[in-house]
């Protein structure tokens, strides 16, 4: 909405939009605080007393430490897989028009607009249908499932924005497919890409719906802290861990914002 | 390829095949664009069709068959018995229960939306619109266990939000709250209310983004035509701002209203020991063995979001997606 009139707002609106933001931000910030509380048997407020030692504690845990390698493996392993599948599917979708065009972009966007629990429930049943045991890679299946669309999306957008007679000049240039994709087409959609790839990650680190039930005995670290929401056992730990969480999350969505900022569409709208 | 070189050719217009494997390749695929499409879809289509849709429709197959209740084996014949339970008091309970939920959950949100989304379209300007979009968009990537778990902190017995009541002293109202029946509970991470608070934290970034998206195509200058044909600010919302965001709204809602209904995390963190939907499906898939009625479990909200897209098809939320 564009007005020519800068016009301030009314006192209300500033109030209810402003509430609603505290609304948003005051308990992620709140995580920081019970990082350093020195309670451990309850959620005490305000803390009785503040202290680092807690971070130590959770630096000494192997447990912690197992569930995030396990997490950065498998985001790792389904942004790759997603990076691929998304961008081949969104070259084919943006370049051409055919027949089933429509269904397929539908189909790349049903694993995320489904509800996770269906997502979930439909691959561990079939996995134990097919007799496939749950391993590292049955969770990678179901994360790159729903991570393709993230890519998907990005790439897209900027496809969108490329100009085909880019590559068409590449083409009457001399270049051959394999020299275009490299020189002209891969430049142009790279930060999409790398802001896809991010994204992708970000949603896998942090997914937990789906693993629960394709995950068997492997504890990513969404599922480590599932275990400590419902049991708690280790407070001041789980504190610590959701804290760094909200961290290391932060980082690529930022690295995304800014990469797609001057973009028609920007990264992570399509969550 | 020099000037002359060209004119040689008889037909200068088709340059000659490009040395090399990849050039020959290349070349092929520029003369059969419909080759290179194939090759390009073939791996994400049998990707999402194989493993996503063929685990759809193995569920739904599934929702099919019947547990023998005796011996809690899996009967593999087509009946339609599953489908039936759905319909006994408490599992119609459960269903009723979290299509309640969402709809308020769903209204809650764009209330709460509404001003954000209205402000961040209209009145945020250069870094403000930065910033109000980054305040949108972290909450919304945040982690979601994370966001669960820092209202776990803020509404347990001894948290900051009854300690501030009592600050207040205004604690009696809390409790005056959780003697209702239905929405009260133990305290507020045990009660209906904690759960629908939570809810509504989780999903309202998937509510403002739509609606912004609405409002930032209303011009400005149809509010002021509004306001300088005499209309009360209250009047330009209902009949110029409000049908413009509609179709944001309804966009929104549906990520709101699917979400909800899916959702088995939340009410099992935060909430009575009332099930939803979710937390049925996966009971019945777990401890309980009985994927067939967790099948039909999630054929429920299928359903009701096949319904609502069609439903919002028709009132032209897509585009404001």
């Amino acid at each position: 909405m564009r007005s020519d009139r800068s016009a301030s707002a009314p006192l209300g609106l500033k109030i209810a939009a402003a509430a609603g933001l505290l609304f948003l931000h005051v308990p992620l910030l709140l995580i920081f605080v019970y990082a350093f509380t020195t309670e451990e048997k309850s959620y005490q407020w305000p803390p009785p007393g503040l202290t680092v030692k807690w971070l130590a504690v959770t630096w000494a845990r192997p447990d912690v430490w197992q569930a995030l390698t396990l997490s950065v493996q498998v985001a790792a392993i389904s942004t790759a897989i997603a990076l691929l599948l998304g961008t081949l599917c969104a070259a084919a979708i943006s370049g051409t028009r055919f027949f089933g065009r429509e269904v397929i972009s539908l189909l790349v966007i049903l694993p995320i607009a489904l509800p996770g629990i269906i997502t979930g429930i439909a691959l561990r049943s079939a996995f134990s249908l097919a007799e496939i045991p749950f391993s590292f890679w049955t969770i990678v299946l179901g994360h790159a499932t729903f991570c393709v669309v993230v890519v998907y999306n990005n790439a897209v957008a900027r496809f969108r924005r490329t100009s085909g007679s880019l590559v068409e000049a590449s083409m009457d240039l001399g270049a051959n497919g394999f020299q275009t994709f490299r020189y002209v087409i891969l430049p142009n959609i790279g930060t999409a890409l790398l802001a896809g790839g991010m994204l992708a990650f970000a949603l896998s680190f942090d997914e937990v719906i789906v693993t629960t039930f394709t995950a068997g005995q492997q504890q990513t670290l969404p599922i480590w802290m599932l275990e400590e929401l419902v049991r708690p056992r280790q407070r001041p730990v789980t504190n610590v861990v959701a804290m760094v969480v909200v961290l290391v999350t932060l980082l690529p969505i930022l690295a995304a914002y800014y990469l797609t900022r001057d973009g028609d569409q920007v990264a992570g709208a399509g969550k | 390829m020099t000037d002359a070189a060209l004119l040689d050719r008889k037909n200068p217009a088709i340059l000659p095949a490009r040395g090399g494997m990849l050039g020959a390749l290349s070349d092929t695929f520029w003369r059969r664009p419909k080759l290179l499409l194939f090759l390009m879809l073939t791996p994400p289509v049998l990707w999402l069709g194989i493993i996503y849709l063929g685990s759809l429709f193995a569920l739904l197959l599934q929702s099919f068959f019947s547990i023998d209740e005796f011996s809690g084996l899996i009967n593999r014949e087509f009946t339609l018995k599953t489908y039936g339970e759905l319909l006994r008091p408490a599992n119609l309970d459960i269903i009723m229960r979290t299509v309640t939920m969402a709809a308020l959950v769903t209204l809650a949100s764009a209330i709460v939306a509404f001003p954000i989304a209205y402000f961040a379209a209209r009145y945020a300007r250069g870094r403000w619109k930065a910033l109000f979009y980054l305040g949108i968009m972290l909450p919304l990537w945040s982690s979601y266990l994370v966001k669960v778990y820092a209202w776990k902190l803020i509404l347990a017995k001894e948290g900051i939000l009854s300690w501030l009541f009592a600050k207040l002293h205004m604690l009696w109202l809390v409790e005056a709250w959780l003697a209702v029946p239905i929405v009260g509970g133990n305290s507020l991470s045990v009660s209906a209310t904690g759960t629908f608070i939570v809810f509504v934290y989780v999903w309202l970034p998937f509510m403002i983004l739509p609606i912004q998206a609405a409002l930032e195509r209303v011009p400005g200058n149809l509010v002021e035509a509004s306001s300088d044909l005499g209309a009360s600010p209250g009047q330009t919302f209902r009949n110029v701002l409000f049908p413009l965001a509609l179709p944001g709204i309804v966009a929104g809602s549906i990520f709101t209203f699917s979400l909800t209904l899916g959702d088995y995390i939340i009410p099992q963190i935060i909430g009575t020991s009332r099930l939803f939907i979710g937390q049925a499906v996966y009971a019945h898939q777990g401890t309980a063995g009985n994927i067939p009625l967790a099948a039909a479990f999630t054929v429920v909200p299928i359903v009701i979001m096949g319904l609502y897209l069609w439903a919002a098809k028709r009132m032209g939320a897509f585009d404001a997606l």
